[in-house]
């Protein structure tokens, strides 16, 4: 077991916690939430990978270290556009759900 | 050796249960919350790989800014109490094996990878010196891949148009609506004016040595945008009018200097966002400084969110 073998490990299971949340969570804000663990889980996937090509006296392959430090850019502007979103839906309609049958929500699971 | 896998192993268990409990959490406000520690211990693991830039990307953007957007949209949604059910069990559980089953795939793929591992390190460090930086990740960014820094610009502030376009018509040209905590002699009051001068110090020393050691625009800005939001959260400054001309030109210096030294080097160096050699570093660092201001105002009003009244003449 080495820190490559670990932290990928770890990746992996925070991707899937995250998807775990984005599909039972009917909330969007905490499916926003949900979606911020998968992509930092997919992050630190690239962290692992970058690791394993350690050379020439670096820790890491930087290509992927900065790609990773655009996304990281990139999914926090997504993230304000979706909580944009869910801010306009909730001015427009009074209530935050994603559910389409809003009146009879007792019939349907959500999410 | 051991000491290390001993750390690596606590940092990875606590990682987890706290993902687990952030998702997990009954009520929107203590899954935000336990979402920024998150954030912070994510950092920790950056640094165990070995990718301090990113550690100080994820310290200052993931757990600060995005738990601090949340925690804005939650208060403005006006939600506080617990938060919905989740789904019915039957489909908790077939979420959950599917889940499960993705997170397997991927740690095997992880744990019995194919071939050698595969690295650019060497090409990197064989060209860098040329560019006169030395932080290898600052060299990917501004030198090798300075196009995809240049687009990742255009995307912040193509998010910020959308984030604004989603108010309603008549509050174009309006204040963002943060919501505002302004008591007098409160301890928040007494951070925004203590602590924005030393963020500001260490925004622009991080801006200033991402050439050679760890940090850079991104890093800088980000400590910028948290500086200004939590002035304006304070109620020390107000938060300005999205068309407010200042603003606007801070937010597109940084991109507008990028692109004009990248088509400038069409001429000069013959390709577009390539710099002459012997001014590569001081290009870089201009480009670096006007992107930090941009990057923090940019970040601070995607933090703000959409126009929400209008303004008063």
């Amino acid at each position: 077991m080495n820190v490559v073998m670990l932290f990928g490990i770890c990746a992996a299971v925070l991707v899937g916690l995250g998807l775990f949340g984005l599909i039972v969570r009917p909330h969007p804000l905490r499916k926003i939430l949900a979606l911020n663990v998968l992509s930092s889980g997919v992050f630190l996937l690239f962290g692992v990978i970058a690791r394993r090509g350690t050379a020439a006296g670096l820790g890491g392959d930087p290509v992927p270290q900065a790609m990773v430090i655009t996304g990281i850019v990139v999914a926090f502007s997504s993230t304000a556009m979706a909580v944009a979103l869910v801010l306009r839906l909730f001015k427009e309609s009074g209530a935050v759900t994603l559910d389409v049958a809003e009146a009879e929500p007792a019939k349907r699971d959500g999410g | 050796m051991t000491m290390d896998i001993v750390f690596d192993i606590g940092l990875v268990a606590l990682l987890i249960s706290i993902a687990v409990w952030s998702i997990v959490a009954r009520d929107a406000f203590s899954a935000i919350v336990i979402f920024m520690v998150y954030g912070l211990l994510l950092s920790l693991a950056w640094v165990r790989l070995a990718a301090v830039d990113i550690a100080l990307t994820e310290a200052a953007i993931g757990a600060g800014v995005t738990g601090m957007l949340l925690l804005n949209a939650l208060a403005r949604l006006r939600m506080t109490g617990s938060d919905a059910a989740p789904a019915a069990l039957p489909l908790r559980i077939a979420a959950g094996v599917l889940c499960m089953l993705v997170s397997a795939a991927l740690s095997a793929l992880v744990l019995f990878p194919s071939g050698e591992p595969t690295t650019l390190a060497p090409a990197v460090m064989a060209r860098l010196g040329e560019s006169g930086l030395e932080n290898p990740v600052a060299g990917v960014l501004f030198v090798f891949r300075s196009l995809d820094t240049l687009l990742e610009k255009v995307v912040l502030l193509l998010a910020l148009l959308a984030v604004w376009s989603l108010a309603p018509d008549g509050l174009w040209g309006g204040i963002p609506g943060l919501r505002v905590f302004a008591e007098k002699k409160s301890v928040l009051v007494f951070l925004a004016q203590t602590l924005p001068p030393i963020g500001i110090m260490v925004a622009i020393y991080m801006c200033w040595v991402g050439a050679s050691e760890p940090g850079g625009a991104f890093q800088g800005g980000a400590v910028l945008a948290a500086m200004w939001i939590l002035v304006m959260v304070a109620g020390l400054r107000k938060v300005p009018s999205i068309d407010s001309q200042s603003v606007r030109l801070a937010m597109a210096v940084g991109p507008v200097v990028f692109l004009a030294i990248g088509i400038a080097g069409i001429f000069v160096a013959n390709s577009f966002l390539a710099y002459p050699s012997d001014y590569a570093k001081p290009l870089i660092v201009v480009i670096e400084a006007t992107l930090t201001l941009s990057i923090g105002v940019t970040l601070g009003l995607l933090a703000a969110g959409p126009p929400e009244k209008v303004q008063q003449p």
